[in-house]
């Protein structure tokens, strides 16, 4: 009894969700699709380190810290292009972008330094 | 009209706000690098204390050969014969800062020295720094309490002892780097914006450069961020600010050599991956509450906590299983001894022995922050009205930096910046209230309703309970007891509940008012002046004390260095304590056994045993350690109270904790430390009373030791395996020369070696290292 209210409530959570992201505007879906790719090149590289060691460690720590930081720089730009954020209502989006690309570049000059 | 002549007046009000701000720091910058001079125009333009000159000395390498070169610099002069990795273990921050200055200053043909960059660079770093406190309290707070924080930042004493002008250390730069560090943060909380985001990565890749403290900055804002998150404070800026600084300044403090992979596997950082899960968390919940329905949320949250929890323990506790699996559960030596402060008497003698790792007394918090240690308080107040992040990352920083201060006398320096940023909030506060109270009481209600409908006027009271208004009479006691006793500035601030009822103080009261804090900042300007010229611009290297015969100067240090450099082959190698050992390689330009850098423990405690042992023992592990030359510091003759007499002790404790035959009890006569007639034989025949006290006798014909006070024991000896070379004029530095071995053994020894000559066992010498 318990469970299949436990399963009724996960389903109609499921379905709620789902019918809330489908209403999001699609320049967002684009940058949430990059983050998952993002996260999920992350998981393969741990795994991959996992199975065959992790010598030389700064090419596995460039690599990893290389996904999850453009992760978290998308994320950064989601946060403020999105125009729900009542808080980045006067921050137009090519700024936004373009801090993004800025910051980019810096993290990628640091990993190709740190790759060894 | 009357709208577009208000507006003309406020932008001249504004351009003219801007000049007189600009012009204020500009005075500010040069009068911090004006303090720090004092040292220069009393002595010369030299370099201090024993750290700066291993510095000076990579700088100038640097500068000769070049940055390939220094980055993959093996040193072989020091610590012989392991060497030292200078290019892996040096913090490369200062010395490349001060070689970038020297190449621009000489491509655009100012042919400054090496050594004069390295003797400034402090001061004008500053400079720099006072800047910096400038644009994190206008941050925080706004210009006013800004320009009072810099102004008390380019005084304070305790920044000025560790940035004297000639003081070529790591802090110079770093503490720089640390406030820039943290306003760029500040900056980026109160905006949201990713630019200075980056920044903030750079300038905290800058101060990973420059200093070990650089984990205070990894610690601190994370804990700030968890406070936030703690007390509902979550925005997306939180985030902007916190993530992108761990992904980028984890991977930048990786690219220092010195810091390499212990910036993912030392405990010092893991608080900041902890919190970079947590705010992902928290993000992750705030989105989802904002895009699901309220009871569609208290759904998931049943359905998430239930599973969730069980991963969490699991996870948590495999992390605890690999934390605890180390024996200092991941942190190193010198943090752990900064969480638990009975640490390192325990166990790490040499982090113990420092002078500048005791915790400090309290004459010392009046000596270096003077008057700021009562306003500190005041500002805590102040910036809770209102609470912002930007305010309670202040208030963090300084219960922070007092609680690290408190443990070695040395944190004091990381004090300084969070107590003149507090105290400058509490000032402009203050003069805020009493200026406002002047302009009502001049200028009159009508003129400026404008301006006070919107303002939050502050009446000052003793209880914070009683928000009634109409305690006018409790109010006036206080102002009362304010004007009686300047130093009670801590009392809580309140908002007027009521705008259209200005409550302000009386006219006398805010004059009288102003006019005693003005006088409470001419105390703390003539302190630091004074602290700045009497207590902190001893090169010490060069010691002044006047008599009645005028100032004698004891320049003896530079007078053995400069011997040994003239008088010895380049390769010999000289044997002293490890305090002298930077100097040595500095500035005699010999090989050393041990330096500054005390990161073998091992190879002091050999010196250490050394000079603990009698003369033939001694002469034996020296002669294993190629040694020629032994340098000692002798302060009797003139009463120089850091000579190696005084340090002895910790010689034989570190020299002993390696080697057991040197045991503490025997060179202490009843738990006393002498050197006298009742010092114990051990103590008498150990080579650094032999060494010290040689001919001693025949200065004054009784061997009277003016820093013990007393005759010394033994009096008329010969030294069998070492020989005099030099001594000062002061007696303050004695170099010995050890003597060849003989060239034929007579005696006894050559008839045993005769008779059983295979069997060595019974005429080999004891090993003195057993």
């Amino acid at each position: 009894m318990g469970r299949s209210a436990t399963t009724k409530d996960a389903h109609a959570l499921f379905h709620s969700l789902r019918s809330a992201y489908a209403a999001t505007p699609n320049h967002l879906k684009i940058i949430d699709l990059y983050i998952l790719f993002a996260v999920a090149t992350a998981v393969i590289q741990v795994a991959y380190m996992a199975i065959v060691g992790s010598f030389p460690f700064n090419s596995f720590l460039s690599g990893v810290l290389s996904c999850v930081g453009t992760a978290v720089l998308a994320v950064s730009l989601r946060i403020q292009v999105n125009k729900d954020n009542k808080e980045f209502k006067d921050l137009p989006p090519e700024r936004a972008f373009a801090d993004f690309v800025l910051c980019n570049l810096v993290l990628h000059l640091v990993i190709i330094n740190f790759l060894g | 009209m009357a709208a577009q002549e208000t507006s003309q007046s406020a932008i001249f009000r504004h351009a003219f706000g801007n000049v007189l701000s600009f012009t204020v720091l500009l005075l500010i910058g040069v009068m911090a690098f004006s303090i720090r001079l004092f040292s220069v125009i009393k002595y010369e333009s030299v370099i201090h204390e024993f750290d700066p000159y291993f510095n000076y000395r990579v700088t100038q390498f640097l500068t000769k050969s070049g940055v390939y070169d220094f980055w993959n610099w093996f040193d072989d002069r020091t610590w012989y014969p392991l060497g030292r990795v200078i290019g892996g273990t040096v913090y490369p921050g200062l010395t490349l800062t001060a070689g970038t200055l020297w190449r621009i200053l000489n491509s655009i043909n100012i042919p400054l020295s090496v050594e004069t960059v390295c003797v400034f660079t402090a001061p004008v770093f500053s400079a720099f720094a006072s800047w910096a406190t400038y644009l994190l309290t206008k941050e925080i707070k706004g210009a006013g309490a800004g320009l009072t924080a810099a102004a008390l930042l380019a005084m304070v004493p305790s920044y000025i002892s560790r940035s004297v002008a000639g003081s070529y250390d790591n802090e110079a730069v770093a503490i720089f780097a640390l406030i820039f560090t943290f306003y760029l943060y500040i900056k980026t909380l109160n905006t949201g914006s990713l630019f200075y985001a980056t920044l903030n990565a750079i300038a905290y890749f800058y101060m990973v450069c420059s200093w070990g403290g650089y984990t205070f900055i990894i610690n601190l804002i994370p804990m700030h961020v968890l406070l936030c998150i703690v007390t509902g404070r979550y925005s997306p800026r939180l985030y902007i600010a916190y993530a992108p600084l761990v992904v980028l300044g984890t991977l930048l403090a990786a690219l220092v050599p010195v810091v390499g992979f212990n910036a993912v596997m030392t405990s010092e950082h893991f608080a900041s991956f902890l919190v970079f899960i947590i705010i992902h968390v928290v993000a992750l919940v705030y989105y989802i509450k904002g895009i699901l329905t309220p009871q569609m949320f208290k759904v998931a949250v049943t359905l998430v906590v239930s599973v969730g929890m069980v991963l969490c323990f699991a996870v948590l506790a495999v992390l605890i299983a690999l934390v605890a699996s180390s024996p200092t559960k991941g942190w190193s030596g010198r943090s752990l001894s900064l969480l638990d402060p009975t640490y390192a008497s325990k166990y790490i003698p040499i982090i113990a022995s420092v002078s500048e790792h005791q915790p400090p007394t309290w004459p010392s918090y009046f000596m270096d922050i003077n008057v700021l240690a009562f306003l500190v308080p005041a500002g805590i107040i102040a910036c809770f009205l209102p609470l912002s992040d930007a305010s309670s990352f202040a208030v963090l920083y300084i219960v922070t930096s007092v609680y690290f201060s408190g443990v070695m006398v040395r944190l004091m320096l990381v004090l300084a910046p969070a107590a003149c940023i507090m105290s400058g909030i509490a000032l402009s506060e203050a003069f805020d209230v009493f200026t406002r109270s002047i302009k009502f009481h001049l200028v009159g209600t009508t003129q400026n309703p404008q301006e006070n409908a919107g303002d939050a006027t502050k009446v000052t009271q003793n209880d914070v309970k009683s928000e009634k208004s109409e305690d006018t009479v409790k109010e006036r006691s206080s102002r009362k007891s304010k004007k009686k006793d300047k130093e009670n500035i801590e009392k809580p601030s309140l908002v007027s509940r009521v705008e259209k009822r200005l409550l302000v103080l009386p006219l006398e009261t805010s004059v009288m008012a102003v006019f005693l804090v003005v006088l409470l900042g001419a105390f703390y300007v003539v302190h630091c002046v004074w602290a700045a010229a009497e207590a902190y611009s001893a090169p010490s290297i060069v010691l002044t004390s006047r008599s009645h015969d005028g100032l004698h100067v004891f320049d003896d240090f530079r007078e053995a260095y400069a011997w040994l450099s003239h008088n010895t082959e380049v390769d010999d190698k000289v044997a002293s304590w490890w305090d002298y050992g930077y100097q040595t390689t500095a500035m005699a330009n010999r090989t050393v056994i041990v330096d500054n850098n005390t990161w073998n423990n091992t190879h002091i405690a050999t010196v250490g045993t050394a000079l603990s042992s009698p003369e033939k023992a001694a002469w034996d592990i020296f002669n294993s350690l190629d040694v020629k030359y032994v340098l000692v510091v002798f302060g009797g003759l003139v009463g120089y109270p850091s000579d190696d007499i005084n340090k002895f002790l910790w010689m034989v404790r570190i020299g002993g904790g390696v080697f057991p035959h040197i045991k503490e009890p025997d060179y202490l006569r009843d738990g006393q430390y002498r050197i006298d007639s009742q010092a114990t034989p051990t103590m008498l025949n150990c080579l650094m009373y032999k060494l010290s006290y040689y001919r001693f006798v025949e200065t004054d014909g009784r061997g009277y030791d003016k820093v013990r006070n007393t005759e010394i024991g033994k009096k008329h000896f010969k030294l069998n395996h070492f020989e005099e070379v030099f001594t000062t004029h002061h007696w303050m530095v004695r170099i010995y020369k050890l003597k060849s071995p003989r060239n034929r053994i007579r005696g006894k020894t050559k008839r045993s070696k005769s008779k059983s000559g295979t069997s060595k066992r019974s005429t080999r010498k004891k090993n003195p290292w057993q």
